[in-house]
């Protein structure tokens, strides 16, 4: 199957590619496919090629030592699976998980170290690239190890919450991720946690508060 | 009627990622207009809202306080 070159001109790493040096890029690399749940990458295995989505959602997750998973985000079209360890040549820091069918464009690592040492506008791009995702995980770990967004969140749960009677405003996890300064990754770990605790429960699509003082403590504690 | 996700069509832009996640088949294209399909197997479990790229796909949650029986009564 021949790369769909519009593809790799719309990911970070190549968008500073002309037309001419994109199709010279497209013949290095092949295709393959994955299944919904299909692993992609597993956490702490090596990779040797460079992974990045042409179709379909990719789950890009990190495994507690209790198994607990954390979803760090979401990879759509476009986007890169798994640069870092082709960089360092190190083994995969998350695991990737195929949410329905995915397309999946890849290059191998060696061919790749090539093309950036011959371009210094992709290799300039690529750090660009790694940067911004820096920043975004230094975000995300500071919101993940830190008791305040649980606050919030059990704050929006709280105000929110009505008698299953009357008609309240209902939210979604993206709305309280906004309401609560944070990514949408993060609220769901916290209600996760908050659902593991017993303090409450998921179904469907209510959020059942079955424990208000133990919420309200926490909401305390975290001020 | 089954509780379903929503899609405002004014912000969908047809790519199809919630179809493709949907273990279900709640989502689908209809017509060219990425449709919802009521079923009691929609399991909430948000995959499409988180998917979408534009936010057009919402799973919106009714939060609710459950009474607890009173001690004695
Ligand atoms: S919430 Fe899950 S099961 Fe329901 S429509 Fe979305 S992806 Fe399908
Ligand atoms: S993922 Fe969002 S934008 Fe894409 S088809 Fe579904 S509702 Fe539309």
């Amino acid at each position: 199957m021949a790369i769909d070159t519009a593809i790799l001109k719309s990911t970070a790493y190549f968008s500073v590619l002309n037309d001419k040096e994109l199709d010279i890029v497209g013949q290095v690399f092949s295709e393959k496919t994955f299944q919904r749940g299909e692993i992609i990458l597993w956490e702490g295995e090596t990779s040797d090629t460079f992974f990045l989505v042409a179709a379909g959602a990719v789950k890009v997750f990190k495994t507690s030592a209790q198994g607990k998973e954390q979803i760090l985000s979401i990879a759509r079209p476009g986007d890169v699976l798994n640069d870092i360890p082709i960089f360092d040549g190190k083994a995969n820091p998350v695991g990737a998980q195929a949410l329905g069918p995915v397309i999946l464009y890849g290059i191998k690592r060696d061919k790749f170290q090539l093309i950036l040492r011959q371009s210094p506008g992709l290799t300039l791009n690529a750090i660009k690239v790694l940067a911004e995702r820096t920043r975004h995980l230094f975000t995300l770990v500071e919101d993940l190890s830190f008791r305040h967004v649980m606050g919030r969140v059990v704050k929006i749960l709280l105000t929110h919450a009505g008698d299953g009677v009357a008609p309240v405003q209902r939210l979604t996890q993206q709305e309280m991720a906004a309401m609560a300064g944070t990514a949408r990754e993060v609220v769901a770990r916290s209600l996760k946690a908050l659902e593991e605790q017993g303090y409450i429960r998921l179904e469907n699509h209510r959020i059942v508060i079955s424990d208000k003082e133990s919420l309200q403590k926490i909401l305390t504690e975290s001020i | 009627m089954a509780e379903m996700p929503s899609i405002d069509q004014k912000k969908c832009n047809k790519c199809g990622l919630c179809i493709s996640v949907c273990s279900c088949g709640a989502i689908a294209m209809v017509n060219g207009v990425v449709t919802i399909i009521e079923t009691e197997d929609c399991h909430w479990c948000t995959t499409c809202e988180a998917v979408c790229p534009t936010g057009a796909l919402t799973c919106s949650f009714e939060i609710v306080v459950e009474e607890t029986p009173k001690a004695g009564s």
